[in-house]
């Protein structure tokens, strides 16, 4: 028998009976859908969280106050049990030294009860040039908060899309004084809207000069410090300066904690993809019990239709051709129904990108072609047993079994 | 020219503890382009002999030539070549695959030889002419009547030109008018030099063919070619 005749003669045998095939197909269909719409999640949360995590810049080095304690017990934790805090004059020196590009102070408090308007929530305070990455200053702006003595700040904050909203209601605010606390501040740029930032919307947010924030919240605590190396290779060179550094201005305790972008980065990196495995293991399962649902269906197709190979082994047909229309009626089975899932499951993960836009839900490559291979190997697999028990009938009960 | 030639053939079935001899000491000839009857009542064996001369079942010993040829000794796979090409079956069901056409059913055995399906469309396409279904072509076996049914059949066991042509009680699902017309069709076979072997239990119908073997509990009682031969070895 030819094999574009098998694969036809499955496929009328499978058309033959809607249900049954309908049923089957559905089964590995959700099987491969749920691998698919999954895998997107877990594999969305790991870029969605890589993505804001690489949003703070490049190459950085982040210091921050307190020694984390993975060395176990030492003396040295024992003594001194406060830390002592990071203060402006700390990340003045780490921004000199040679490798550094440049290095930003930040802090931030929640203002919102010391506020004039609701929707200030936090208020951040950095030193620098730079915006924070993928953020933008709309039309009118000057430049980002001045570069200048970081322990005197000029009077001027740095407003977000949704403050300048609801202040000014759309009117130009460039130039126009707010009130916060205390003091009076000159608005001297706003950004634009982007509704993202880990753990901040840079919509809601009032940035002003470290000196000024201090002031104003009497505390010359940093919340952290970031340094950006000039090149990727001297990452590691720097966060050993930086640690040696104010080791030094710390009266010889290490009683900060550096770590480095990359760091953070692969950390969340590999636990995410770990637990986008472990789900897609899960789902996994779901295809298992599809492909024992397509074992089911050819066992009843062999029942349903033993007087018909009864009569195609009457007419000449071998042991193995029918063993093989079997097996393609169950791998066409599996074909269609890991396609179909295929499709449902990009269907899904597209519905969930149009329900959370911030959220890339795309199902990564090779768990795309592991749940497809999966399907067709465990759809054809348990159609092994029942194709056999096909071939193997004796003609003449099968003939008498019509 | 002799097409079967049947030697001590046995065949028996376990039923449990007891033993039953389907078939015993069978020795039978048939010449091409004969066309005989086997008769007996049920359980004498005579639908196990068709079941051995088809090549669906194996004797338990004695031998079988098919056209000279040792067909007991061939592996599976070689009997459903021979299958294939030399034996054409007519069963009392019918026995048509219910979703495909008629044109398909009777183009399966072509299908099953993996012969082109040009081919295949000519030879059917001639099929359906000769057995006057030219109308039916593309129904389905449920929308065609008995009598139909069975030229369908026909056509299909007949369409590889088969040596033998064995048919199991070919009218007893039809009307007696309906019978007599397949049973005419199958006579023409004959005629035109096909060996025509009919298992029936209906006397009207074993009397016409030109030789008559009655079997009993398994034995060949009679054979209206031989009529002492058989006798004498009972």
């Amino acid at each position: 028998m030819r094999n574009a005749d098998i694969l036809r003669f499955a496929r009328d045998a499978t058309t033959a009976y809607p249900l049954r095939t309908s049923l089957s197909v559905l089964a590995m269909a959700i099987g491969v859908a749920a691998v698919v719409v999954l895998t997107a999640l877990g594999d969305g949360a790991r870029r969605y969280v890589i993505e804001q995590f690489s949003s703070l810049g490049s190459n950085l080095v982040i210091v921050l106050p307190g020694r984390s304690a993975t060395g176990g017990f030492s003396p040295a934790n024992a003594i001194t049990t406060t830390p002592r805090d990071l203060t402006v004059d700390d990340a003045a020196a780490l921004s000199r030294l040679p490798l550094v590009r440049r290095g930003r102070a930040a802090g931030r408090r929640h203002v919102r009860d010391q506020c004039q308007w609701p929707a200030a929530r936090n208020t951040g305070r950095r030193h620098g040039l730079d915006l924070p990455r993928n953020s933008q200053l709309q039309d009118g702006a000057r430049a980002f908060l001045p570069e200048a003595d970081w322990n005197r700040g000029s009077p001027v904050a740095v407003i977000g899309a949704k403050i300048q909203e609801e202040i000014f209601a759309g009117r130009p605010a460039v130039g126009e004084l707010i009130r916060l606390g205390d003091r009076r501040l000159r608005i001297v740029g706003v950004l634009k809207s982007t509704g993202q930032g880990l753990g901040m919307n840079t919509d809601e947010v009032v940035f002003v000069p470290v000196a000024i924030a201090q002031g104003m919240f009497n505390s010359n605590t940093l919340f952290r410090v970031l340094i950006e190396a000039k090149s990727r290779d001297q990452i590691e060179q720097v966060k050993r300066d930086a640690a040696a550094v104010l080791k030094e201005r710390h009266g010889g305790e290490e009683d900060i904690t550096v770590i480095t972008q990359d760091a953070v980065l692969a950390t969340f990196d590999r636990l995410l993809r770990a637990l986008t495995a472990a789900v897609a293991g899960i789902a996994a399962i779901s295809l298992a019990v599809a492909g024992i649902l397509v074992m089911n269906v050819m066992l009843v197709a062999v029942t349903q239709r033993t007087g018909e190979i009864g009569l195609l082994k009457a007419l000449g047909a071998r042991g193995s051709t029918i063993r093989n229309a079997f097996m393609a009626e169950a791998a066409m089975l599996s074909l269609v129904g890991a396609l179909t899932g295929y499709g449902l499951g990009l269907f899904g993960a597209f519905v969930l990108r149009q329900a959370y836009p911030v959220f890339p839900a795309y199902p990564p490559n090779w768990a795309v072609v592991a749940a497809l291979v999966t399907s067709l190997s465990t759809g054809l697999l348990f159609g092994i047993m029942p194709a056999r028990r096909a071939a193997q009938l004796d003609p003449v009960q099968a003939l008498m079994k019509h | 020219m002799t097409v079967i030639e049947l030697a001590g053939i046995e065949r028996v079935f376990h039923l449990g503890d007891s033993e039953v001899h389907a078939l015993t000491r069978l020795d039978v000839d048939i010449n091409a382009g004969d066309y005989v009857a086997i008769m007996g009542p049920s359980g004498s064996g005579k639908s196990t002999l068709l079941n051995l001369l088809g090549l669906l079942d194996r004797p338990d010993a004695g031998s079988y030539r098919l056209e000279g040829r040792d067909v007991t000794t061939l592996s599976p796979d070689e009997q459903a070549a021979v299958r294939s090409r030399r034996i054409g079956f007519v069963f009392q069901s019918f026995h048509l695959v219910p979703r495909l056409t008629a044109a398909e059913n009777i183009a399966l055995p072509m299908m099953l030889a993996g012969i082109p399906v040009v081919e295949r469309t000519q030879r059917v396409v001639q099929a359906l002419k000769d057995f006057g279904l030219d109308q039916r072509a593309d129904h389905r076996p449920d929308q065609l009547s008995g009598g139909q049914r069975q030229r369908v059949a026909i056509a299909r066991a007949t369409i590889m030109q088969p040596a033998v042509l064995l048919a199991d009680e070919p009218t007893g699902n039809l009307d007696r008018a309906t019978g007599d017309d397949v049973i005419n069709l199958l006579e023409g076979l004959n005629q035109r030099g096909m060996t025509l072997i009919i298992v029936t239990h209906d006397p009207k119908i074993g009397l016409r063919a030109r030789r008559q073997l009655m079997m009993e509990d398994g034995l060949l009682k009679s054979d209206s070619a031989r009529p002492s031969a058989v006798v004498a070895s009972t």
